[in-house]
């Protein structure tokens, strides 16, 4: 469920990025006032018992397909919300860089997906209530099975808004979120099962290792300050992504118009919005959505961006041309540094 | 005042779930002496050098180092003078890169940037792996874990070294290597370890403990040969002197 | 149950790449961050149905892959063995928008296929250039470079811990496995229970280990703070090459060369 750069639109990344950042720094800050010295090693070996964890794969039953533990919740209930965040902040980096998972630029949204709804909603909201610090199985097995269903579906619908509001696919929002829920309500069941018997398995041998047996009061303190902290993240966040889609309506309305079965929502094209989409062509880092349009632009706006008619051609031919021109370069060096080896050895 | 010295004095210790590890331990070993000790699994050797670094405090007696009693105010100074190296390398280098493992004793004691690079230098040296110095920890061959491992301690300048299992995981030819790094070494030194042998030739002394009590202590040329008090404590005799038995 | 070694072995291989010595692997690990951060923001900057224009900036990882002398052929499988995500989600594109714009040789192209093609594209892009980034520059380089940006230490620790305990719990599970596999007489699948405590038993040994790695931190005077102490000199070179890439990519951004280059091809001018 890693979001990937190709997906978004830098000030989806960029944003997201502002906004993981800044709760990194935020639970940089709580640990240090906070501090336990034994947590900086265990946050660091559960980080790669994480990685190492994630290499088992098992077979989930009856679609043939494979899944593997994630990290947010289960990190949680040993190392509490802010050591947790910061461990799979730090997991989804080096996934981003060895396995290319996500990308670097969609690390912002990948950290925001699977680190702030398992760490800040499905812990305290779910699996503290339910299963808190009892030794009860049942209890554990619920709420590990329901924290990690409702911090995944979450983060599925989180990639859901990201990939819309940066508007490269022009999959409508409610059939993406109809493919992505479902499907991550199933990986959500497994994976839950299989944190819940971990938990289980690790509380019979070794009742003590859970951050709840050591914080039991002022978890619930600091929770709320987190909920308040990252509550305002969201909206300061929310008021970016709308300010953005407001200067560019087109790509919600197109999605509006196709739920609505209208090919396209009557296009209101007043003095300022031409002048903002011209600027924002000009200028911003956005992605265009208005390809329909294009061909009612006056010609020389158009030219250096135009899709249509004989420029897009010689586009084509002059990018495949340069292409082929850069890769022989490239062998070219290559034969050169192996002759230089070779010569001077 | 000399760090140099340790003395335990009827030492006992209990684990917290009731396990009596350490009871009634006396020793004394004094400065520039070498000193084996050996016993089999479970017979309180590890318990013993942990708290010689103040992991575990004694549950009665008193246990010195020079003139400090450890105990939960002395034992961050006495991590200075007593150097720990762990059984397991991959547990004592947790850094990514040797010389940031090297570097980060140096760096807790207050040490400059020059003064720290230095003494990385000075340490890799010491241990024969100056060329080591940039490389990634996991990409190190156990022998060469085993000696960065003992050069993270040298760079603390310690005055006493004390070792848990150094030869184990070692192949012949590494063993051979720090068998003749640590006969240079002029520190006290105090190494536990199931490799006879090795203490056969490194030390000088050698206590043998069974049970957390000490059941032999003196030289180690003696002890190490009477096979019957090695029997008793479930130890063979080391292999260079098996073979001399079988010659004679 | 299956063990997936393949990644764990790749996760090796990358590494081992990243201690090469050439000229890109010697530039200061924070140009080479910014510089990759940059060119993917660029690239991924371009509207939904631009493919021309992208085209050019193929140049920087064939440069970077020449340069660093990499296997191109080992960074290529990598790229198509990533997780197609975008690539599932981006195939809607030419299913939803089926709008003709151009018609060769009696073909029509829809948008939706346009636009599906500029995300393959941005996705080779962007997943190369990572790949490269992790290929040329080590990872404790990385580290050193995130705390020398003034990202949290705790952070930058994390990361280090990750780095050098991956490997070590990755030889862990693969003993674990095999140990497994031999029980197993060939049997095949096992219950998601049995997972929970192979991973059951795999953590409790990690939470032990963090254990020992606390007491050899505190032997080695640990208090509480690391200190970290490497030095690096961002050189000349360093900037040279920061500045210029940079503005490559965003000159290019606006000034499409493909155009250019076809525009002479084709003997229109401009
Ligand atoms: N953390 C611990 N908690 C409780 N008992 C322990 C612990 N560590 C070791 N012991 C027990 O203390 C005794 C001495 O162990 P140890 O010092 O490790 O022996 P050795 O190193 O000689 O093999 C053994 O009986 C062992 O089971
Ligand atoms: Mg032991």
């Amino acid at each position: 469920m890693h979001m990937a750069d190709a997906l978004i639109s830098p000030a989806v990344g960029i944003g997201f990025w502002a906004a993981s950042i800044s709760v990194i720094a935020l639970c940089a800050n709580k640990l240090k006032n906070t501090f336990n010295d034994k947590i900086i090693p265990l946050m660091g070996v559960m980080g790669a018992f994480i990685f190492a964890g994630q290499m088992i794969n098992f077979t989930i039953p009856a679609t043939g397909s494979s899944g593997h533990i994630g990290g947010g919740l289960l990190l949680t209930i040993i190392l509490g919300p802010w050591a947790a965040f910061i461990t799979i902040s730090s997991v989804l980096f080096v996934q981003a860089l060895f396995f290319a998972d996500g990308g670097l630029l969609a690390l912002g949204c990948n950290i925001w997906n699977l680190g702030i709804y398992p760490c800040f909603i499905a812990y305290p909201l779910i699996y503290k209530l339910i299963a808190g610090n009892s030794s009860n199985n049942k209890n554990i097995m619920i709420g590990s099975v329901l924290g990690v269903i409702l911090g995944l579906e979450l983060g599925a619908f989180s990639v859901v808004s990201e990939t819309v509001l940066s508007g490269i696919t022009e999959l409508p929002f409610l059939t993406f979120t109809g493919i992505m829920l479902p499907i991550h309500l199933l990986i959500a069941l497994v994976e839950g099962t299989v944190k819940g018997a971990i938990i289980i398995y690790v509380k019979n041998i070794q009742p003590d290792l859970f951050y709840a047996e050591n914080h039991s009061d002022n978890a619930f303190l600091n929770l709320k300050k987190a909920l308040i902290s990252i509550g305002v993240l969201a909206l300061i966040t929310g008021g970016i992504f709308s300010w953005f889609a407001s200067t560019h309506p087109d790509g919600l309305e197109w999605s509006l118009g196709k739920i609505s079965g209208q090919e396209e929502l009557p296009p209101k094209e007043t003095e300022l919005h031409k002048n903002l989409s011209r600027l924002q062509e000009k200028t911003a880092f956005l992605p265009d959505y208005s390809f329909g349009k294009q061909e009612s632009r006056e010609p020389e706006n158009a030219s250096w961006l135009a899709v249509s008619g004989g420029t897009s051609v010689s586009g084509i031919i002059g990018g495949i041309f340069s292409l082929g021109l850069t890769i022989l370069i490239g062998i070219v060096i290559k034969f050169f540094r192996k002759r230089n080896l070779v010569n001077t050895q | 005042m000399s760090h140099h010295i340790i003395e335990a004095q009827d030492l006992y210790f209990v684990y917290p779930d009731g396990t009596k590890a350490i009871n009634g331990i006396s020793f004394k070993i004094i400065h520039g002496e070498s000193v084996g000790i050996v016993g089999s699994n479970g017979a309180g050797k590890s318990t013993l050098i942990m708290q010689m670094n103040g992991f575990f405090l004694p549950t009665s007696g008193s246990l010195k180092i020079g003139a400090t009693p450890v105990n939960e105010k002395t034992k961050v100074d006495i991590r200075r003078h007593v150097g720990l190296v762990f059984q397991n390398p991959d547990d004592q280098l947790f850094m990514p890169t040797v010389f940031d493992d090297i570097a980060f004793g140096p760096l807790n004691l207050g040490f400059s940037k020059e003064e720290v690079e230095k003494c990385v230098d000075e340490s890799l040296k010491m241990v024969g792996c100056l060329e080591l110095k940039d490389r990634p920890s996991h990409h190190l061959s156990l022998g060469q874990k085993r000696a960065v491992s003992i050069a993270c301690i040298l760079s603390m300048g310690p005055d006493i070294l004390v070792m848990d299992e150094p030869s184990s995981f070692l192949d012949h030819r590494s063993r051979r290597d720090l068998i003749n790094l640590l006969k240079k070494f002029t520190h006290t030194k105090i190494i536990v370890s199931h490799d006879l042998d090795l203490i056969l030739e490194v030390c000088e002394r050698c206590i043998i403990l069974k049970d957390g009590k000490i059941q032999a202590d003196g030289k180690a040329k003696d002890i190490l040969s009477e096979e019957n008090i090695l029997k008793q404590n479930n130890l063979e005799l080391p292999l260079t002197l098996q073979k001399n038995n079988i010659l004679k | 149950m299956s063990f997936n070694q393949f990644e764990f072995f790749d996760l090796g291989y990358l590494d081992y790449l990243s201690y090469k010595d050439t000229f890109i692997h010697r530039i200061d690990p924070r140009a080479k961050l910014i510089v990759s951060l940059i060119f993917i923001i660029t690239v991924i900057s371009f509207p939904k149905y631009e493919i021309s224009s992208l085209f050019i900036y193929f140049f920087f990882p064939i440069f970077l892959i020449a340069m660093a002398d990499l296997p191109a052929k080992v960074i290529i499988k990598r790229i198509f063995i990533v997780s197609p995500f975008a690539l599932m989600i981006g195939i809607f594109n030419p299913i939803i928008d089926r709008k003709v714009i151009i018609t060769i040789y009696g073909l029509g192209i829809t948008s939706g296929w346009i636009s599906y093609f500029s995300i393959i594209i941005k996705f080779i892009l962007t997943v190369s250039t990572g790949f490269i980034l992790i290929a040329t520059t080590s990872f404790p380089g990385i580290c050193l470079a995130l705390e020398k940006l003034k990202v949290p230490k705790v952070f930058v620790l994390q990361l280090m811990f990750i780095y050098r305990y991956i490997f070590v719990l990755g030889e862990e599970v693969v003993r674990t496995m095999r140990a497994r596999e031999l029980r197993s007489f060939g049997k095949k699948g096992y219950e998601l229970s049995i997972a929970g405590n192979i991973l059951g038993t795999l953590l409790l040994r990690t939470i032990d280990r963090s254990e020992r790695i606390y007491q050899s931190m505190c032997s080695r005077g640990f208090t509480g703070n690391i200190n970290l102490s490497k030095k690096i000199n961002f050189t000349l070179t360093d900037l040279l090459y920061t500045l210029i890439l940079s503005a490559m990519f965003i000159v290019l951004r606006f000034f499409s060369g493909s155009y250019a280059v076809g525009r002479m091809l084709l003997g229109k001018g401009s």
